[in-house]
C-alpha cells in the first residue's frame, strides 16, 4: 500500500446516529508495521511467470501504533486503562475504532478494570476471535476481545499475542463467564490455551481431531471435481493473485 | 450390566457401573445394581425439538433436570475458513449459509465490516434496500421461532400458520434476489441487483397480506391458558444473567432493557426510520415470545417507510460507483436464463476492449482491500451478530470471524433448563431460538 496515511476512519457510519458520541479521528496515523511479505503477482512462484511481475516484492503491513491523542472518549479509556501497571503494550486506531495491545499478563486484571471502573463499564464480552500471523515472529497467534460499554455505548478491542513455540493466555471467563465458548472456539480452532478456563475442550471439531483448522499452515483440503470432461481443482490448489 | 461403555468417547474412562440402554430395553437393567436414580440422557443431536443438530446432555433426578450441558458441533462446515479462500465479494456467497433463517443478518454484518475496511459508504437506495430485506427477514425469522417453538409443545396450528405466512415473505425474496434463501444478494458496496419490476407493488400486496394474518398469532397464543402454562415462568434469565452470558436480542429485551443496535448505533439510516424498541417485563419464555410478537408489528412499519422510499428512489444507483470495487454489471434474465444484461455484453465484446479486461479482473480478482481490521455489528433475529474481518491488503480475506448470536445465547442453555422439568427444557432453547447453521458455522 503506498498511501500510507489513508484511512483515517472519520465519519464512521455507526457513529452518525442521534446519542452515539462522535467517532474520534486520529491525529496522524505512524508507520505500518511489516507482517509479511508478498512476491509476484500471480500466485506463481519460481518458473511458470511469464507476467514480467514475477520479481515484485511488496510488504504487507498493518496499521502501525497511532500517537496520543488517539481523539475524543479513546483518550478517556486510554487514560483509565493507564491505571493498570504494566498492561498496554499498544494502541492503534484505525477506521474510527480503537485497539488495545494488551501484555498477556495483565489481561484478566485489565478486562476487570474495564468491566468494573464506573467510568469504562465494559459490561459485555461480545466475542473472542483469534488470528494466525504466521509471519510475525514471536508473536504468531493474536487472541481478540470485542468489548461493548453498553453503559457509554462504546466499543473497543483488546488483542493479546502468544508466541507459536508457548500458546498461552489467560482465560478470562472469570470476568466475562460469556467468553467460555468463544475461548474453547479459539482454543479448538488455533490452539491457543486459556489458562484458567474451566474447561478448555474442543467445541466444534470432534474431541479426538489432530491439529487446529483455523491456522494458516492447516490445509483447507477438498479435492477434484470433475464435470463433464473438465476437472476444476480444489480451491487451494488453484492458482491465485497473491 | 456392562462394565464398559461402547459408545464412550477414546477420553472417556468410565469408573461406576455404565448401563448402556437404546430404548425399549429398559427392563434388561438389573435395577438392584443402580444405586440411586441418577440417569444422564443424551438429547439428540437428531431429535425434532432441538432446532438442528444440537445435542443436550442432561442428568436427570425423576423428571427434573439437575444438570444441563449443551454439545455442538455437528453442522461445523468451515465456513470461516472457506473465505479465506473466496475473494471478498465471494465470501458473501458463503457466510450467507451460516444462520439460515436470518441469511441476511449474516451477509449485513460481513458486508458492513468490508465496507469499514474500505472506508467506503453504499447509496442510500442500496441502504434501503438492504433495509427492507433485513426487516423482512426479521419477520420470517420471527415466524419460524414461533412456529417452531409452537410446534414443540404440541400447538401445531401455531406451526402451520407460521410456515404458511414465512412463505409470503420467502415469495418475495425470491422475487428480489432470485433465491428463497441462501442469497448472497448484499456485496461489498452495495445489493447485486437493483429491485425487479413490480416489486413494491407486490410488497405491498404482501403487507396488507401479514397486516391481515399477524394477529391471528396474537388471537391463538396471547391468552391461551395451555399456552401460558407452558411458557410463562420457564426458561428465567434476568438482566443479569443475560450480559454476564452475553445473551443479546429478544432474551436480552424481554428483561426490560431497551438494547437494539438499530437504534443504539444505527447503521444504512435506521435513526431516520420511526420505530419502537420492544421490550417485555419478564424475562422468560413468555416474555420472549411476546416481543418477538410485536417486534414483527415494528418491522412491518420500517418495512413500509422503506418501500416508500424505494417507491421515490426509482432509477437510483445500488452500488457504489467505484468501479474498481463495483461489479461490472447488472444481471438481467434472457431468454436462455439469468445473466449478465444485453447491454453490457455488446459493450465489452463488441464496444470496448478495456471494459472486456476490466470485467475479467473485477470478476476473476476482485478488489484488494486495505490492511487492517475491522468489526461490524448488526442487530439480527436472534441478537448482535458481528464480523471480525481482518485484510492483509489482499484480494481474499485474511481471517473473518462471526460473533454468531445462536452460538453466544445457547450459552443460557443450562441455566434457564437446570431444576426445571425434561419438557421445559425443550421450551427454554426453543425460547432462545437457536440455529444451528449459525451456531457451528
Amino acid at each position: 500500500m503506498s498511501d500510507e496515511t489513508a484511512g483515517g476512519g472519520a465519519g464512521s457510519r455507526a457513529a452518525d446516529g442521534a446519542d452515539v458520541p462522535a467517532t474520534p479521528s486520529p491525529l496522524d496515523r505512524t508507520t505500518l508495521e511489516v507482517v509479511a511479505v508478498r512476491e509476484g503477482m500471480f500466485g506463481v512462484h519460481g518458473t511458470g511467470d511469464t507476467s514480467g511481475y514475477g520479481g515484485l516484492t511488496r510488504p504487507v503491513a498493518m496499521p502501525g501504533a497511532s500517537a496520543k491523542p488517539y481523539g475524543g472518549w479513546f483518550d478517556d479509556v486510554a487514560v483509565k486503562l493507564e491505571e493498570v501497571p504494566d498492561a498496554i503494550e499498544k494502541v492503534v486506531v484505525d477506521h474510527g475504532e480503537v485497539t488495545f495491545f494488551i501484555r498477556r499478563a495483565a489481561l484478566v486484571a485489565t478486562a476487570q478494570h474495564l468491566r468494573d471502573d464506573p467510568a469504562l463499564r465494559f459490561e459485555l464480552c461480545s466475542g473472542v476471535s483469534g488470528v494466525h500471523f504466521p509471519h510475525e515472529e514471536g508473536r504468531e497467534l493474536h487472541a481478540v476481545y470485542h468489548l461493548l460499554s453498553m453503559t457509554h455505548n462504546r466499543r473497543i478491542r483488546l488483542e493479546v499475542t502468544a508466541p507459536d513455540a508457548d500458546p498461552h493466555v489467560p482465560s478470562v471467563v472469570s470476568v466475562y463467564p460469556t467468553a467460555d465458548w468463544h475461548e474453547r472456539e479459539t482454543y479448538d480452532m488455533f490452539g491457543l490455551v486459556f489458562d484458567g478456563h474451566p474447561a478448555l475442550t474442543r467445541i466444534l471439531m470432534p474431541d479426538d481431531w489432530n491439529g487446529h483448522p483455523q491456522r494458516k499452515d492447516y490445509p483447507l483440503g477438498g479435492i477434484p471435481v470433475e464435470y463433464k470432461g473438465g476437472t476444476t481443482a480444489p480451491p487451494e490448489t488453484r492458482r491465485s493473485y497473491s | 450390566m456392562t462394565t464398559t461403555d461402547p459408545y464412550a468417547g477414546t477420553t472417556d474412562s468410565p469408573t461406576g457401573p455404565v448401563f448402556t440402554v437404546t430404548g425399549q430395553d429398559w427392563d434388561t437393567i438389573d435395577s438392584s445394581a443402580v444405586e440411586g436414580d441418577r440417569i444422564v440422557i443424551n438429547m439428540g443431536p437428531q431429535h425434532p425439538s432441538t432446532h438442528g443438530v444440537l445435542r443436550l446432555v442432561l442428568e436427570i433426578d425423576g423428571e427434573t433436570v439437575t444438570d444441563a450441558r449443551p454439545g455442538i458441533g455437528y453442522l461445523h462446515t468451515g465456513i470461516e475458513k472457506n473465505m479465506e479462500f473466496r475473494t471478498w465479494t465471494q465470501g458473501v456467497t458463503f457466510c450467507t449459509r451460516m444462520d439460515y433463517v436470518a441469511p441476511f443478518s449474516n451477509e449485513a454484518a460481513y458486508v458492513a465490516a468490508v465496507e469499514k475496511l474500505l472506508d467506503i459508504e453504499v447509496p442510500e437506495r442500496a441502504q434501503a434496500i438492504r433495509v427492507l430485506m433485513l426487516e423482512l427477514n426479521r419477520i420470517s425469522s420471527h415466524l419460524v421461532c414461533i412456529a417452531t417453538g409452537g410446534m414443540e409443545i404440541g400447538a401445531l396450528t401455531v406451526m402451520t400458520c407460521g410456515f404458511r405466512d414465512r412463505e409470503l415473505i420467502l415469495d418475495l425474496f425470491e422475487l428480489i434476489s432470485g433465491l428463497r434463501m441462501n442469497h448472497a444478494y448484499f456485496r461489498p458496496g452495495g445489493v447485486a441487483q437493483d429491485l425487479p419490476y413490480g416489486a413494491v407493488e407486490k410488497i405491498r400486496e404482501t403487507l396488507s397480506l401479514l397486516k391481515k394474518r399477524l394477529p391471528e398469532y396474537a388471537a391463538l397464543c396471547n391468552a391461551n391458558p395451555i399456552f401460558k402454562g407452558r411458557l410463562k415462568g420457564i426458561g428465567h434469565l434476568d438482566l443479569a444473567g443475560c450480559l454476564a452470558l452475553g445473551l443479546t436480542g429478544p432474551v436480552l429485551r424481554a428483561t426490560g432493557y431497551d438494547w437494539d443496535l438499530r437504534k443504539k448505533q444505527p447503521y444504512w439510516g435506521y435513526d431516520t426510520y420511526d420505530f419502537d424498541v420492544v421490550t417485555w417485563d419478564e424475562p422468560d419464555a413468555y416474555g420472549r415470545f411476546r416481543v418477538r410478537l410485536e417486534e414483527m408489528w415494528e418491522s412491518l412499519r420500517i418495512v413500509e417507510q422503506a418501500v416508500d422510499r424505494l417507491a421515490e428512489s426509482q432509477g437510483d444507483p445500488v452500488m457504489v460507483a467505484d468501479p474498481k470495487i463495483a461489479w461490472p454489471s447488472q444481471l438481467s434474465v434472457g431468454g436462455d436464463g439469468q445473466g449478465n444484461s444485453v447491454e453490457h455484453i455488446k459493450h465489452i465484446m463488441g464496444e470496448s476492449m478495456e471494459a472486456l479486461i476490466h470485467h475479467f479482473k473485477i470478476v476473476t480478482e476482485g478488489f484488494r482491500v486495505p490492511p487492517g481490521q475491522s468489526y461490524a455489528s448488526i442487530e439480527a433475529p436472534r441478537g448482535e451478530i458481528s464480523c471480525h474481518a481482518v485484510s492483509d491488503g489482499g484480494n481474499r480475506p485474511y481471517r473473518v470471524h462471526f460473533r454468531d448470536p445462536s452460538f453466544v445465547n445457547l450459552q443460557g442453555t443450562s441455566i434457564m433448563s437446570e431444576g426445571s422439568m425434561i419438557s421445559d427444557v425443550i421450551v427454554a432453547i426453543a425460547s432462545i431460538d437457536p440455529v444451528m447453521g449459525g451456531v457451528d458455522r
